[in-house]
């Protein structure tokens, strides 16, 4: 194995965005079983360093490519594509306009313990959630890939992510 | 996270929260967003004839430096031209509400607000008259 390899060559995966789950897992408890600890607990001291540090990567390549968001935010960096996460503010404005409706009706649900506005919201946005995946898998495929556009629906998937969190907040506040 | 005493006071106390009624005029509107937490924030702007800014106001969806920070600079644009306003810089709100390295992303929102909205009206100044 080697350290510099990427994490869909460490896994025997295509750099696409599409991936096999299955797969992932097959190959991260293949790789995990080489590489763990336990397995070196014979050897030296620096011969067991490396297979920690080893561990760690692996740990960090399942972690990154398993959620979808994280796996497109890597992708993009592979490809050499500022995803603008920290930097873009400019987002179409019907979709922020959009955003700050959504922010007041969970604020709204939320104030008035409206239970199930507060599901439907959530079911509503994870319909959402799984159109802008799909959009990815295009733009994010190996061919007719378009990263400019994936970006910009990663930066989507972000707010939609952040929506999501506070309204299983929202939910969690209400049940106690 | 501590907050400085001044982010404190804005969050507590929001100056200029709200919106411009649909049918004002002299009205800019920006809206930004940060992907990395999710704020969203929306700065208007209303100019007088003089091309000076005489109000503002803001509505804020996010942390409290966010919200500090687009409070503040509702109070920075007013009385001061559109080229004046577009010179308000991030690290100056930072500065002002002594922001940490991890939220000056909310600064840097509320200086493109400022952009945004400053665009906007232009924008429908070029429009009305042509």
């Amino acid at each position: 194995m080697d350290l510099q390899q990427d994490y869909f060559a460490l896994f025997g995966l295509p750099q696409t965005f599409d991936i096999d789950r299955e797969q992932l897992e097959q190959a991260y408890r293949d790789c995990q079983a080489q590489v763990h600890p336990d397995r070196h607990a014979h050897r030296n001291d620096a011969e067991k360093r490396v297979s920690m540090q080893w561990a760690t990567h692996v740990n960090e390549a399942y972690r990154t490519l398993r959620k979808p968001l994280l796996r497109a935010r890597y992708l993009l960096s592979l490809r050499g594509v500022d995803a603008g996460i920290e930097t873009n503010t400019a987002m179409a404005p019907a979709f922020l306009m959009e955003q700050m409706e959504w922010r007041e009706g969970v604020e709204e649900a939320r104030e008035g313990g409206d239970v199930s506005d507060l599901e439907h919201m959530r079911q509503r946005l994870d319909l959402h959630e799984r159109e802008l995946r799909q959009a990815l898998s295009g733009q994010l495929g190996d061919t007719a890939a378009d990263g400019e556009a994936a970006a910009d629906t990663v930066r989507r998937l972000m707010f939609i992510e952040k929506l999501q969190i506070e309204i299983d907040d929202a939910l969690e506040a209400l049940e106690d | 996270m501590a907050y400085s005493d001044k982010v404190l006071d804005h969050y507590e106390n929001p100056r200029n929260v709200g919106a411009f009624g649909k049918d004002e005029s002299g009205v800019g509107t920006g809206m930004v967003g940060a992907p990395a937490c999710g704020d969203v924030m929306k700065l208007q702007i209303k100019v007088n004839g003089q091309g000076v800014i005489e109000d503002a106001k803001f509505k804020t969806y996010g942390c409290g430096s966010a919200i500090a920070s687009s409070s503040l600079v509702t109070e920075w644009v007013k009385g001061k031209s559109l080229d004046e306003a577009l010179e308000i810089k991030n690290t100056a709100i930072a500065e002002e509400l002594a922001l940490p390295p991890v939220k000056i992303h909310c600064s840097i929102l509320a200086e493109d607000a400022i952009k945004a909205a400053v665009a906007d009206y232009r924008k429908h100044q070029e429009t009305k008259g042509e």
